[in-house]
């Protein structure tokens, strides 16, 4: 029985992570309508491709703060939460 | 001669303590990790504890490659300023003066000239710490910006130093700040004033350690596709990870030279824009002008 527990927290863990990267989309598209934005503009006036650039890296930088996010809580579940939440059940067994 | 015999005495001295550093930080690695052959994604690794009446303080291994930094990076300063003439003498000098010019023109840009020239050291030595920390990775260590440890107080010191910029323009005019287009919005603005250090510092810590992340587990892979592909072979040769050689390599151009670096530079832009947009110019120059008035009286 303990075994099956462990199994779905594990199994839960990576379920859980797989899911929390699912924000990786948003970024993602995010990101790819800035750059788009920049390749346009640097089309259009090629003499300010240096600030453009470089606004387009801030931006992106920016953009990309809640892919992080899911990116620490998935790094959380796979690597700090199992160890934690097996723990929790042993207490509570009492082993 | 005796001064040129000692000025080169001096030379070496320093640029060994540019580079000693990281030899120790890299013995000290060698010499405490276990051996393993499974993914370690443990984070930084905890070299001694030092009992302390509140909580025990422990040395981490990021903490020992940033002191490593730190002194590699002063050590490069004491190198480069070192023998300073009107009359600029070897390529030094004008290293040198081309990194001074290029901080205070940068941060004047971005700025504002009041603030910017006071704040180009500030920013050029955040630059100089994140950026030499994320390549400290290029090395085999344990980059300091892949803890959160690290880079929070970085940008605990930095939301200090836009409080303390915003409150230049008066007490009241900060608290009224919060209740910007309408006193409603209060909370959320306390939210998003509070967002500001945890969003840097969660940005510059989550794309250093997934870097870290991806290449160990490219590196695991790549061992356990050799053992598969090449395993058939005798000997030493079955045995030996042919395919990790060189491929992480190419990886590593993007996660640690260019991620490493752009951070760097987005932290220093971050923290130049927030400040110099806290900055409550005309509110300040009231008050200045006040405070002379009165002064003068």
């Amino acid at each position: 029985m303990l075994e099956l527990a462990i199994g779905i927290i594990l199994g839960c863990c990576a379920l859980g992570a797989g899911c929390a990267m699912i924000a990786g989309i948003g970024p993602g598209i995010g990101e790819g309508n800035a750059v788009a934005k920049a390749c346009e503009a640097i089309g259009r006036q090629p003499e300010c491709k240096g600030s453009v650039t470089t606004t387009m890296l801030m931006g992106c930088a920016v953009a990309e703060t809640t892919g992080l996010y899911a990116l620490v809580i998935a790094i959380l579940l796979i690597f700090v939460a199992p160890n934690q939440l097996v723990g929790v059940l042993m207490n509570v067994v009492g082993k | 001669m005796k001064a040129k015999g000692k000025n080169r005495i001096v030379d070496i001295l320093l640029i060994a303590m540019m580079i000693l550093p990281f030899v120790a930080c890299i013995i000290l690695k060698v010499c405490t990790t276990p051996a393993s052959t499974g993914i370690d994604v443990t984070g930084s690794r905890i070299y001694f504890t030092i009992p302390m009446p509140l909580m025990d303080l422990e040395i981490t291994e990021s903490q020992v490659v940033s002191w490593a930094v730190i002194v590699s990076v002063l050590a490069l300063c004491l190198f480069v300023t070192r023998g300073l003439s009107v009359k600029p003498q070897g390529k030094r000098q004008v290293i040198a003066e081309f990194i001074v010019e290029k901080a205070s023109s940068f941060t004047v840009e971005n700025m504002g000239e009041r603030l910017g020239r006071s704040f180009a050291p500030f920013v050029a030595a955040i630059m100089a710490l994140s950026a030499l920390s994320s390549l400290s990775s290029l090395l085999g260590l344990h980059p300091p910006t892949s803890d959160i440890n690290v880079v929070a107080g970085w940008a605990i010191l930095v939301f200090v130093l836009i409080t303390y910029y915003k409150l230049k323009g008066g007490l009241w005019n900060y608290v009224k700040g919060f209740g910007d287009p309408i006193p409603v919005f209060a909370p959320f603005n306390v939210i998003s004033e509070v967002a500001t250090p945890i969003s840097m510092a969660f940005r510059h810590y989550g794309n250093v350690l997934s870097g870290v992340v991806i290449s160990t587990l490219i590196a695991t892979a790549l061992q356990g596709l050799s053992k598969m592909v090449l395993g058939w072979l005798p000997g030493f040769l079955g045995t030996f990870p042919l395919l990790q050689v060189g491929l992480p390599a190419i990886l590593s151009l993007y996660f640690d030279l260019f991620s490493g670096c752009l951070q760097a530079f987005i932290f220093a832009m971050l923290t130049m824009l927030y400040i110099a947009n806290g900055f409550p110019e005309e509110e300040y120059e009231k008050r200045l002008a006040k405070k002379q008035a009165r002064k003068a009286a």
